[in-house]
C-alpha cells in the first residue's frame, strides 16, 4: 500500500493535472510518453534501493501504479 | 568502418549509441574526460532501457565495446566519416569544423548534425566543402527512424551517396531537403515552441495546459514545451536565434522567457528542470 502511494505521488508530482488510481494504465491516458517509463524505472530504483532486472524492463510492468508496486515488492523480497 | 563522433552531448551520445548498436566502430570525442564518462554512463543506461522504450533489446556491454572515447578532435583523424554534433552555436561549430578540416584525411566525409545552421555556411569553413553534408538527426536518435538530409551548394553526389549508405546502415530513412536555415522541421517547430513559450511568459496558459492542447486536440505524442525540455531549452534558444539572424525576420524573435531559463540553467531534462521538473535528472 505504502509503495503504491509513493509511486502515485511521483507520477502526480510530474503530471499535476492527472487524476489517477492504482489500476489505471498511465500510458493510455494520453499525457505520458515512453520517456516517462525510463524516469519511473530510475525513480523506483533510487526510492526503494532496488535494481530492476533487465528482463523485467518491459512496459507492461510499468503501466499501473499497482503493477509497479508489485514489481518493487518482488525485488524487495528477492534482496531481503 | 570507423565513424568519428564529435561532441558527447545529448545528440552525440545518441548518434554514437545508434552507430555502435548497428555494428559500426565508433570514436567518440569531447573536450574533457568528465563529459566522456557521463556519455558512457548514459549509453549504458539507454541501452538497458531500449526495450522499455519500444526499441530492440540491447546489451550495454556489447554496445560500449564498439565505442572508444577520447579527448580532443584529432582522435577522429582516421575515421572515414565524421559526424559533428557540437553545440548549436555558430562560433563553436565554426571552430570545430576548422579543426576537422586540419585533422581529417582528404576522403573523409564530414557530416554536420545541425537543426538550423545552413550547411553551405558550415562547409565554407572547410577547404573541401564538397565533402561536407548536413544531417538533422532527431532526439532521441536511436528511437527516431527519419532524418533530414541536406546537401550544401558544393556537396558532391558521392559524398551524398556515402552519407545515405551510412544512414541506411543506422536504420534511418533520409528525407532530402534543400539547404535553408532551419530546413523544414525547425522552420516550423522552433516558431511553434517559441510561441508556446510566449503563451507561458504572458500568463495565457501554463506549460501543462499548452501541452495538453497539443496532445489532446491534435493527437501529438508530446506537446511543444515537453519537446523543448527534451531538446534542451538552451538549444531551442540558439536555434531560434540562428533563424532570427539568418532571415533577419522579426517573426523569429526569441521569447525572453527562453533567454531567462537558459541563463538560469533551466535547460530541461538534461539539467533536471525546464518547463517541468524531473526529480531524477535525465
Amino acid at each position: 500500500m505504502e509503495i503504491r502511494q509513493r509511486v502515485l505521488g511521483f507520477i502526480t508530482a510530474r503530471f499535476p493535472l492527472a487524476e489517477l488510481t492504482g489500476s489505471e494504465d498511465i500510458f493510455s491516458l494520453g499525457f505520458v510518453n515512453s520517456l516517462f517509463a525510463m524516469e519511473l524505472v530510475m525513480f523506483v530504483e533510487k526510492e526503494f534501493g532496488i535494481t530492476v532486472p533487465n528482463e523485467a524492463l518491459r512496459i507492461d510492468n510499468f503501466r499501473t501504479a499497482d503493477s509497479i508496486a508489485a514489481l518493487v515488492q518482488r525485488q524487495l523480497s528477492v534482496t531481503a | 568502418m570507423v565513424v568519428g563522433v564529435v561532441g558527447a552531448g545529448v545528440m552525440g551520445v545518441g548518434v554514437a549509441q545508434n552507430l555502435a548498436a548497428s555494428g559500426y566502430q565508433v570514436v567518440l570525442v569531447d573536450r574533457d574526460e568528465e563529459t566522456l564518462d557521463r556519455a558512457r554512463a548514459t549509453i549504458a543506461r539507454d541501452c538497458r532501457m531500449s526495450a522499455l522504450m519500444g526499441g530492440p533489446a540491447l546489451d550495454p556491454a556489447a554496445v560500449l565495446a564498439r565505442i572508444t572515447t577520447a579527448v580532443g578532435v584529432p582522435a577522429v583523424a582516421k575515421a572515414s566519416v565524421v559526424i559533428e554534433n557540437v553545440t548549436e552555436n555558430w562560433e563553436i561549430k565554426r571552430a570545430v569544423h576548422a579543426e576537422l578540416d586540419e585533422v581529417c584525411g582528404p576522403d573523409t566525409v564530414v557530416i554536420a548534425n545541425t537543426s538550423a545552421i545552413p550547411i553551405t555556411r558550415l562547409a565554407a569553413v572547410s577547404s573541401r566543402p564538397q565533402q561536407v553534408v548536413g544531417v538533422h538527426f532527431m532526439n532521441p536518435v536511436p528511437a527516431k527512424p527519419v532524418v533530414e538530409l541536406i546537401p550544401g551548394v558544393h556537396t558532391t553526389p558521392k559524398a551524398m551517396e556515402r552519407t545515405r549508405a551510412l544512414l541506411a546502415g543506422m536504420g534511418k530513412k533520409a528525407v532530402q531537403v534543400k539547404d535553408s536555415a532551419g530546413f523544414v522541421s525547425n522552420r516550423v517547430l522552433m516558431l511553434t515552441v517559441n510561441e508556446a513559450a510566449y503563451l507561458v511568459y504572458e500568463g495565457v496558459a501554463t506549460a501543462e495546459s499548452v501541452d495538453e492542447v497539443f496532445r489532446g486536440c491534435f493527437g501529438h505524442p508530446m506537446g511543444p514545451l515537453e519537446t523543448a525540455d527534451l531538446i534542451g531549452v538552451d538549444t531551442i534558444l540558439y536555434s531560434v536565434e540562428v533563424l532570427y539572424e539568418h532571415y533577419a525576420d522579426s517573426k523569429y524573435r526569441p521569447c525572453p522567457l527562453l533567454k531567462q531559463m537558459t541563463d538560469a540553467g533551466l535547460h530541461g531534462r538534461k539539467t533536471g528542470r525546464g518547463f517541468y521538473t524531473y526529480p531524477n535528472g535525465s
